[in-house]
C-alpha cells in the first residue's frame, strides 16, 4: 500500500466570533501513528472532522500526498474516519455494515465477499457476520467500525477517541491490538484522545492543543522531557511548577533564585539572551529527592537543597506521593516506595533535593 | 445444601408479598376492563359465531361474503384505508424530510401548521371540502368559468381518500419527523465517509433508520381510516363496513348478526395492521442519538430551491388548511351555493347554536370531562401497579386496555347496546344504554390507552429512590404515593387528562349509536345532525368552529403540559 503524507498549512475555523482552530500547521509523515490530545474544547475533533471533510476550514490547505483536497466532498477523498460512538446502521448485520463501502465503490460477487471476509478475519470476528450491531459488545462493535473502515483500503485513518466507550481493561487491550493493525496496514492514522497515558503509549508522534492552537508536536518522549509550555507540561504528565527569579548573568547560562531553595546556575540555555525578571520552573514529582525517606541519598553538587515540611502523603503501592511545603511553595514528591521502608509522617521536616539537570524553564 | 425453604425469603412469591391494597386496586380496574371493554366485545364476537340456537356457527360468516354488498364493503374498506395511507404518506414524507434536514424557516411553519388537520373532526372537514372542491365547490366553479374543466376529486370514493388523507397525515409527519430527528448525525456522516451520498445515502441509511416511525404512522392512518364511520356517513358513501355496520343496527335491529360479523371483520383487521408494524417494528429501536451527539446535518437550500420548497409547502398547507378555511366561512355565510365565496355574511349561526344547542357544549364538557377524569385516575392507578408492584399479570391489564385501540367506536357501541340490553342502572327502571352514562364510559375506554401512556411515562420519570428516600422517613405506601409520587406526575396526568379529552370531543362513532335522546347529545353528534340537513349546514359549521376551539385550546395546553412535564426527575440527572 501507498503510504501518503498529511500536511495542514496554517488552518484556521471559527464559529461566528468564537476560534476553534488558530494557525494549525502540521506535517504528518507517511506511515506514522499520530495522535492529537488535548482537553474537551480544544478544536482536536474539530481538525479530524475537518481532514474527513466533514467541515471546511476558513483558512489555509489540506494536503494528503502533496494534493490539496479542499475542495473535495468527504466521499471524494480516501480517508476512512472511525467515529467515537462507532455510528453502526443498526439495520443492517455486521457482514452488510462491512460490505457498505465496497457496495458504494460498485465492488461485486466474489471480489466483495473475499474482502468482506478479509476485513471481518482481520479484526477477529467471521463468526458474528450475521448478528446485527445490538447484539455485540462494545469491544465488538469497535472492531466492526474499525473494518468497515479499513476494508475500503483508505489512505488515511481517521480514529476519533476509539477507546473512550471502552471498560479500562479492554481499552488497555485494544490499544495494543489496534496499533498491531496499523503497523501491518500501515496507513498513515490520525488518532483523537484526551488521555495523554493513551496518546503516549500508541503514537509515533504526537501534536498537544488548546484553545484550537498546537501547542507542540514532537515525540511522546520529546513533549514528556522538554515541554515547551506549562499547558502542555501539565497535560502530559504532572508537572510541580516553582516561580523563580532570574539573575543577572553575563554568559550563554542561567542564574536563578527560588524561595527555599537559594540561588542556583542551570546548565540550559535561556531562550532570551539577557535580563532579569520572574520565571516559572518546571519539575516532575518523582525527580524530587527526599533525604528522609532514603538514607542512600546525600547531598551533592548537582542538587539544589533546601528544607521541607511533609504536608500530607498518599500511599499509593509502587510509589508514596507527598505534599510537601518548601518555604512558600507546594511541591507534589512521588517517592518510590520498597517493602519494608518507612513512610514519612505528615508533620516531620525533610531535606529536599531539586537536580539541576531536571528543571525545565516554563514558556507562558 | 439448605433445604429448599432456606431461600423462600429471597424468592418470595409475589402471590404473598403483594399488599391487600393493591390486589384490591387491580382487582377494581380488571373489574372496570372486563365489564366495559372485554365482555361487550366478547359479545360482539359470539353474536358474530352464533346461530339461534347458541350454538356455533360460520354461517353468519359465510352470508356476509355471499352478499355482493358486503363484499364490495370489504374490498371498498380496504381500497379506502390503504389508498388514504398511500395519499397521506406522500403528503407527509417530504414535509417531514424538509423539516429535519433543511435549515429553512418554512420548517416551523410546517411542524406547528401541519397538525391542525388533526384537530378539526374530519367529517366536520368533510362538509367543508366538499364546498371547496366538490363538484359545485368553490376551486371547480372557478376552474369552469376559466378553462371548462372541472376536477371530481371530492366524488365517490376517491372524495372519502381525499378528505382522510388531508386529515390523518399529521400522524405519518409526527411520527417519522420523531424517527428522523433521532437519527445520530455519525449514523450519515460514516456513509458520506464511505462514499454514499444524495438519493443512495437516504435509501440506505436515512430512510431504513427512520422506518419505524413511518410504519407505526402509516399503520395508525390505515386503522383510523378503515374504522371512521363519520366522514363517508357524511359524503354520502355507505358501501363501506363502519356505515354498514351502522346501518344494519340502526335500520335492521339488534338482532341482526351482519353488524357483529362487521364488526369482528373491522377488529380482526385493526389487529392486523397493528400486529404487522408491531412485527415490522420488533426489535428496531432505532433511536439511535448519543447523549449530546448532534442529528442529521442541516444543509442550506439554493435561492432556487427555497422557491420551490416554498411553493410546495404553501400548495400543501392551503390544501390541509382549506377544511378550516372553509368551516369557517361557512359559520359566516349567510348564503354559499354555487359561488366560490360566501355571497354575505352574518353572525347568526352562533346566535342559533347557543340558542338551540348550548345543551350540546355542556354535554360535550360534561362527558369528556368525567371520561378523561376517569382515565387518568385509572392510568395511574395501573402505571403504578406496572411499574411499581410485583403484582401478579399486572401486564395484562396494561395489554387490555392498550388492546381497545383495535377497537372502533361503533363496535364498542355496539357491544354496548347487546351486552347492557335490558340492564337498569342500580336502584331505578333506567336503562343503562338509554342515558348518557353509557356514552361517558365508551369515551373513557376509548381514550384509556392514551391516559396510561401518558402516565406510565410520567411514572417512568419518577426515580425510584424518591419514594424509597420518602419511606424510609417514614411515610407509608400511601402517604408516599399522595406527597411524592403524584405531585411529580401531575404534569403528565395533566397532559394525559388532555389527550382523553380533546379526543374524546371528536368522537362521533360511538356517540351516534350510544345517544339515545337529543337532550344527551355532545357536539360532535351536533355538528353530524345540522349538517344532514342544507339548512342546518350553517349552524353546524358555527358549532364545529367552536369544537375547533376547544380542541385548539386543549391540544395547546396539553402540549405546554407536556413539554413542562417532560423533563426527567432521576436526582442523578440534576445539575
Amino acid at each position: 500500500m501507498k503510504q501518503v503524507r498529511v500536511e495542514c498549512q496554517g488552518i484556521a475555523l471559527s464559529y461566528g466570533a468564537t476560534p476553534v482552530l488558530r494557525d494549525v500547521h502540521l506535517d504528518i509523515a507517511p506511515g506514522e501513528f499520530f495522535a492529537l490530545l488535548g482537553p474537551s474544547g480544544s478544536g482536536k475533533s474539530t481538525l479530524l472532522r475537518l481532514l474527513a471533510g466533514f467541515q471546511r476550514q476558513q483558512q489555509g490547505r489540506v494536503l494528503i500526498d502533496g494534493q490539496d483536497i479542499g475542495h473535495l466532498e468527504p466521499w471524494q477523498r480516501q480517508v476512512g474516519m472511525v467515529f467515537q460512538s462507532y455510528a453502526l446502521w443498526p439495520h443492517l448485520s455486521v457482514w452488510d455494515n462491512v460490505a457498505f463501502g465496497l457496495v458504494e465503490r460498485r465492488v461485486k460477487g466474489p471480489a466483495l465477499d473475499r474482502r468482506v471476509g478479509a476485513a471481518l478475519e482481520l479484526v477477529g470476528l467471521s463468526g458474528l457476520a450475521e448478528r446485527r450491531p445490538g447484539q455485540l459488545s462494545g469491544g465488538q462493535q469497535q472492531r466492526v467500525a474499525l473494518a468497515r473502515t479499513v476494508v475500503t483500503e483508505p489512505q488515511v485513518l481517521l480514529l476519533d477517541e476509539p477507546l473512550s466507550n471502552l471498560d479500562k481493561t479492554l481499552r488497555v487491550q485494544m490499544r495494543e491490538e489496534l496499533l498491531a493493525l496499523q503497523r501491518r496496514l500501515g496507513m498513515t492514522t490520525i488518532f483523537v484522545t484526551h488521555d495523554q497515558e493513551e496518546a503516549m503509549g500508541t503514537a509515533d508522534r504526537m501534536a498537544v492543543l488548546d484553545h484550537g492552537v498546537v501547542q507542540q508536536v514532537g515525540s511522546p518522549q520529546a513533549l514528556y522531557d522538554a515541554p515547551a509550555n506549562a499547558f502542555v507540561a501539565q497535560f502530559v504528565g504532572t508537572m510541580n511548577q516553582l516561580p523563580a527569579q532570574r539573575l543577572p548573568q553575563p554568559s550563554g547560562t542561567l542564574r536563578v533564585a527560588v524561595d527555599g531553595l537559594g540561588e542556583f546556575t542551570l546548565a540550559e540555555p535561556p531562550t532570551q539572551p539577557s535580563g532579569t525578571g520572574p520565571l516559572m520552573l518546571g519539575l516532575r514529582p518523582h525527580a524530587l529527592r527526599l533525604q528522609g525517606s532514603d538514607p542512600a541519598v546525600g547531598e551533592g553538587d548537582d542538587c539544589a537543597w533546601g528544607t521541607a515540611q511533609v504536608h500530607s502523603r498518599e500511599f499509593l503501592g509502587a510509589m508514596v506521593r507527598y505534599q510537601l511545603q518548601l518555604g512558600p511553595h507546594r511541591l507534589q514528591a512521588d517517592a518510590l516506595h520498597l517493602a519494608g521502608q518507612a513512610l514519612l509522617p505528615p508533620g516531620q521536616t525533610v531535606r529536599v533535593g531539586v537536580p539541576l539537570a531536571q528543571l525545565r524553564v516554563l514558556q507562558g | 445444601m439448605g433445604s429448599p425453604n432456606a431461600a423462600a425469603p429471597l424468592s418470595a412469591s409475589p402471590w404473598r408479598t403483594t399488599a391487600p391494597g393493591v390486589w384490591l386496586a387491580g382487582a377494581l380496574v380488571l373489574a372496570f376492563l372486563m365489564l366495559f371493554l372485554v365482555l361487550p366485545v366478547g359479545r360482539v364476537f359470539i353474536s358474530a359465531f352464533q346461530d339461534a340456537d347458541g350454538g356455533l356457527t360460520l354461517s353468519h360468516m359465510a352470508t356476509f361474503f355471499s352478499q355482493s354488498l358486503m363484499r364490495e364493503s370489504f374490498l371498498n374498506s380496504l381500497y379506502v384505508a390503504l389508498m388514504s395511507a398511500l395519499m397521506a404518506a406522500l403528503i407527509a414524507v417530504p414535509l417531514a424530510y424538509f423539516t429535519v434536514r433543511f435549515a429553512f424557516r418554512g420548517a416551523l411553519l410546517i411542524q406547528t401548521l401541519g397538525v391542525l388537520p388533526l384537530i378539526m373532526p374530519p367529517f366536520v372537514g368533510a362538509v367543508a371540502l366538499q364546498l371547496i372542491f366538490g363538484r359545485s365547490g368553490s376551486i371547480n366553479l372557478l376552474l369552469q368559468d376559466t378553462w371548462g374543466v372541472s376536477l371530481p376529486i371530492m366524488e365517490g370514493l376517491s372524495g372519502v381518500i381525499f378528505v382522510e388523507a388531508i386529515h390523518y397525515f399529521p400522524f405519518i409527519l409526527m411520527n417519522l419527523t420523531v424517527a428522523l430527528r433521532n437519527i445520530d448525525g455519525a449514523m450519515e456522516e460514516a456513509a458520506l465517509n464511505l462514499g454514499c451520498k444524495g438519493w443512495r445515502l437516504f435509501w440506505r441509511v436515512v430512510f431504513p433508520l427512520a422506518m419505524p416511525g413511518f410504519v407505526a404512522g402509516v399503520s395508525l392512518v390505515f386503522v383510523k381510516v378503515f374504522d371512521d364511520l363519520g366522514t363517508p356517513l357524511v359524503m354520502g358513501q355507505t358501501n363501506l363496513l363502519a356505515p354498514q355496520a351502522y346501518l344494519r343496527i340502526t335500520q335492521v335491529g339488534l338482532e341482526d348478526p351482519m353488524g357483529y360479523v362487521i364488526s369482528v371483520i373491522m377488529i380482526v383487521f385493526s389487529i392486523l395492521a397493528m400486529a404487522l408494524s408491531a412485527r415490522v417494528l420488533r426489535g428496531r429501536d432505532y433511536a439511535t442519538l448519543q447523549k449530546g451527539g448532534a442529528g442529521l446535518r442541516q444543509r442550506q437550500l439554493s435561492t432556487w430551491a427555497q422557491v420551490g420548497a416554498w411553493v410546495w409547502i404553501v400548495a400543501i398547507l392551503l390544501l390541509t388548511l382549506s377544511p378550516h378555511v372553509g368551516v369557517l366561512l361557512l359559520s359566516l355565510a349567510r348564503v354559499w351555493s354555487f359561488s366560490p365565496l360566501p355571497d354575505a355574511y352574518t353572525l347568526a349561526h352562533y346566535a342559533t347554536v347557543f340558542e338551540d344547542s348550548g345543551g350540546m357544549i355542556t354535554n360535550t364538557l360534561l362527558y369528556c370531562g368525567l371520561a378523561a377524569g376517569l382515565d387518568v385516575l385509572l392510568g395511574v392507578t395501573m402505571a403504578y401497579l406496572i411499574l411499581r408492584t410485583r403484582l401478579p399479570a399486572r401486564q395484562w391489564l396494561d395489554a387490555i386496555s392498550t388492546a381497545s385501540l383495535a377497537v372502533p367506536g361503533i363496535v364498542l357501541a355496539i357491544g354496548y347496546l347487546r351486552q347492557f340490553k335490558g340492564v337498569t342502572l342500580p336502584g331505578t327502571d333506567v336503562l343503562l344504554t338509554s342515558t348518557w352514562v353509557a356514552i361517558m364510559l365508551a369515551y373513557a375506554i376509548r381514550r384509556l390507552p392514551y391516559a396510561l401512556r401518558s402516565c406510565v411515562a410520567a411514572l417512568q420519570q419518577v426515580h425510584v429512590s424518591l419514594e424509597e428516600a420518602a419511606q424510609s422517613l417514614g411515610a407509608t405506601r400511601v402517604r408516599t404515593i399522595r406527597r411524592v409520587v403524584i405531585p411529580l406526575m401531575a404534569g403528565g396526568m395533566l397532559a394525559g387528562f388532555m389527550t382523553s379529552f380533546i379526543t374524546a370531543a371528536v368522537e362521533l362513532s360511538a356517540t351516534l349509536l350510544l345517544v339515545s335522546a337529543e337532550s344527551q347529545a355532545p357536539m360532535s353528534y351536533g355538528i353530524y345532525l345540522y349538517m344532514q340537513s342544507v339548512a342546518g349546514r350553517g349552524p353546524g359549521a358555527a358549532l364545529g368552529v367552536l369544537a375547533v376551539l376547544v380542541v385548539a385550546l386543549g391540544t395547546y395546553a396539553s402540549h405546554r403540559l407536556a413539554v413542562r412535564s417532560a423533563g426527567p426527575m432521576t436526582p442523578e440527572s440534576r445539575p
